[in-house]
């Protein structure tokens, strides 16, 4: 295959990818700038979002496009609802110490992935994408719906920042971000606020998950990879940034799926890893963060 | 009698005392008469495997249902106890161990070749036998120890060495592979390449692909403009995704002729939405998934036994595709344990030496019952057995069978001489 049309396959590769990451790491990003708790569950949230839909298209008879709308519709509320309820059983009653809400997101890591063993199986199981278009160019053929993943995940994250900026959610939300004690003696209930942040958070990883799962299968393990994404994305872009995590996620994006086109996987894996190395020693607040 | 049971006469009291006598003189003889014989089973329930775990331990209730009801091993009930090694080589060591402790006679069952690997060497320490059921060629090479057999499936050099002269007659000699980038892969690899050019041909490219990657077109501009043939071998839960991208990747343009392993489907419906271009490609199948023309009595007893039906789907449920061409071996290993166990007349774990080496005596297995994937040589100086292979045709989106190779077709020089190895 000749360098242009090579070079055009990467960037739409790199595209899927940097549009998923993106909506995954927003809503670690979110749940970092809003309630400082890093949350280590955040690709479990994923892989939940993957396994439900994959529950919802296969109860929903039709045409496939109806069971894929009703997953990208119930599959983030069903995430989000375990999310709240994870805040108020377990993140609330630490009263959200960051050393110790690590330790127990990686303790709800294990009990959702657990759990997904338990009640969904060890399989890998296929989604049906809501249509089979594919787009033939003269060197290749690229499927129609990897392109739509890139527009709907563009969609979703207008509609976050939308939210975050003109809404009066979202002004409650950055109220507290900024500063926890004076927003509650604004008569703001922090409480709440935190619980559905934590929710809004898991959704968009289980929104990313919807609309991952068509191409790759619902299973168990796949919270692994996206978590680790979206963590260097989280960190090179500044940990509570939204804006720095969407272009990390795009730099990280293309960057990966590049150098993994021309060169390596391993490689770009390798190179990714090492950006986040130094970040964290020339620059630890992140390329668009605050300092601290 | 009513009269009897209360006065007893000094006759009935002896007969009584005598028959109690008899009875608790013998108690450690007809213990070990009824005492089962406990087979341990590593298993993939969980991990990467997970697939094939689910239908090797269907095959292996199946098998040990049909050896049971025929009055079992030696004329001691079986039973096995399966533990899951989530397909991880780590803790596959420690399963081994694990069995072990539990009393098993023998471990088998192992499938993925870098928990094999991972595994074996713990087992020989045990000096416990550890019959895998996995394709690679590592036990062949002589990488493993003595105690690790592979009686139930063709491993992957003699496979590929089988395909080798179809492929190059019957669809090209300009072949790039893909494969996954660990030992099994490595096999195919290496044996490939090396059987390809005995016929005249050439591998052009190699494309290793980490068993763990998710996504996979960003692989496939890699493959060269002016391959003839791809060859293609994919394991894990994203097997379909693979396909699927390829069959994007080619589309409706031109492509090279599509040999793969059917390990790049198994469990997975060939009549998938996405995989219609697969129509017309070839792939190895150990054992049809679909029946055949002429299936032989065995393999229809088979069939039933673990519960497939024609198209190669659960009875049950027919989105549950089996793993047909690789579970097939547990259920052979199996009747291998008995006939191995018989005649090397297995009482204890103090037999296990004396198995060993009734299994490496034996040669020949027939087709029947016991092995109703075909009739097999065994060698017991490198441990494989060695059996037939079917190369199959999508055909209105099901595999029809369109070679069958001849034992000899995939027949190597030993490697290794395990037979003058120490237990």
């Amino acid at each position: 295959m000749s360098f242009g049309p090579f070079l055009l396959l990467a960037v739409m590769e790199s595209l899927v990818t940097a549009a998923t990451l993106a909506l995954t790491a927003v809503g670690l990003s979110l749940v970092f700038g809003t309630m400082r708790v890093v949350n280590v569950a955040h690709g479990e949230f994923f892989m939940l979002g993957a396994v439900l839909a994959w529950f919802v298209t296969t109860s929903v008879g039709g045409p496939e496009w109806i069971g894929f709308v009703a997953a990208l519709a119930l599959a983030p509320l069903g995430v989000a609802a375990v999310a709240a309820l994870a805040d108020r059983l377990v993140l609330k009653r630490l009263n959200y110490e960051p050393e110790a809400t690590i330790v127990a997101t990686i303790g709800l890591l294990y009990i959702l992935q657990q759990a997904a063993l338990t009640f969904y199986g060890p399989e890998a199981r296929p989604v049906e994408p809501p249509f089979n278009f594919r787009i033939q160019f003269p060197w290749f053929g690229y499927s129609g719906y990897k392109l739509f993943v890139i527009f709907a995940a563009i969609a979703v994250l207008l509609a976050v920042w939308w939210g975050l900026t003109r809404s009066k959610a979202g002004l409650i939300m950055r109220a507290t971000q900024v500063d926890r004690d004076t927003a509650r003696a604004f008569g703001i209930n922090v409480d709440r606020v935190y619980a559905g942040v934590f929710a809004l958070g898991a959704a968009l990883a289980a929104i990313a998950a919807v609309l991952i799962v068509p191409i790759q299968q619902a299973h168990y393990l796949m919270g692994g990879e996206p978590l680790l994404l979206a963590f260097i994305t989280v960190i090179v872009g500044g940990l509570g940034s939204l804006r720095g995590t969407v272009i990390a996620a795009l730099v990280i994006g293309l960057s990966d799926g590049l150098i993994a086109f021309f060169y390596s996987p391993t490689l770009a894996k390798i190179l990714a890893t090492l950006l986040v190395a130094l970040v964290l020693v020339f620059r630890p607040q992140g390329l668009f963060g605050a300092k601290a | 009698m009513k009269k009897d049971l209360l006065v007893p006469s000094r006759r009935s009291v002896l007969k009584g005392m005598g028959a109690g006598l008899a009875a608790s003189a013998f108690p450690g003889y007809t213990w070990a008469q009824s005492a089962p014989i406990k087979l341990g089973f590593q298993l993939h329930r969980t991990g990467i495997g997970a697939a094939y775990g689910r239908w090797y331990e269907r095959t292996a209730q199946a098998a040990l249902k049909v050896v049971n009801d025929a009055g079992g091993i030696g004329g001691r009930p079986v039973e096995i106890l399966f533990e899951d090694d989530a397909t991880d080589p780590k803790r596959g060591a420690e399963v081994v161990e694990k069995l072990a402790n539990d009393g098993c006679d023998l471990i088998f069952g192992p499938l993925f070749s870098h928990v094999v690997i991972g595994s074996a060497p713990r087992a020989g320490e045990l000096k416990i036998p550890y019959l895998v059921c996995s394709e690679g060629y590592h036990v062949a090479s002589g990488m493993l120890n003595r105690w690790t057999l592979q009686p139930g499936i063709t491993d992957v050099r003699s496979q590929v060495s089988s395909m080798a002269p179809w492929v190059a007659a019957n669809l090209g000699k300009k072949v790039t592979m893909v494969y996954p980038d660990y030992a099994f892969g490595y096999d195919h690899r290496d044996f490939f390449t090396e059987a390809i050019k005995a016929q005249g041909g050439e591998v052009i490219a190699q494309i290793a692909i980490p068993p763990t990657e998710t996504t996979f077109t960003r692989y496939l501009p890699q493959i060269p403009a002016e391959t003839e043939v791809l060859y293609h071998v994919m394991v894990g839960p994203a097997v379909l995704t693979f396909v699927k991208e390829l069959g994007d990747f080619y589309g409706s343009g031109a492509r090279p002729q599509i040999f793969g392993f059917i390990d790049s489907l198994e469990a997975v419906d060939t009549a998938s939405p996405g995989l219609e271009f697969l129509e017309g490609t070839y792939f190895w199948e150990a054992m049809n998934r679909v029946k055949q023309d002429g299936q032989t009595e065995a393999e229809t007893a088979y069939r039933a036994a673990v519960g497939v039906d024609d198209t190669g789907a659960s009875v049950t449920d027919a989105a549950d595709v089996s793993t047909y061409s690789h579970m097939f071996s547990v259920w052979e290993t199996l009747h291998t344990i008995k006939a191995g166990m018989e005649a090397a007349g297995y009482q204890s774990t103090a037999d296990r030496q004396k198995f060993v080496e009734a299994l490496e005596a034996m040669t020949t297995m027939a087709e029947g019952p016991g092995n109703p994937q075909g009739d097999k040589v065994f060698n017991g100086k490198t441990h494989q057995v060695f059996g037939h292979q079917n190369i199959s045709q999508v055909t209105g989106g099901k595999l029809l069978r369109v070679h069958r190779t001849s034992i000899e077709d995939g027949q190597y020089a030993d490697a290794v001489d395990y037979t003058t190895m120490s237990f």
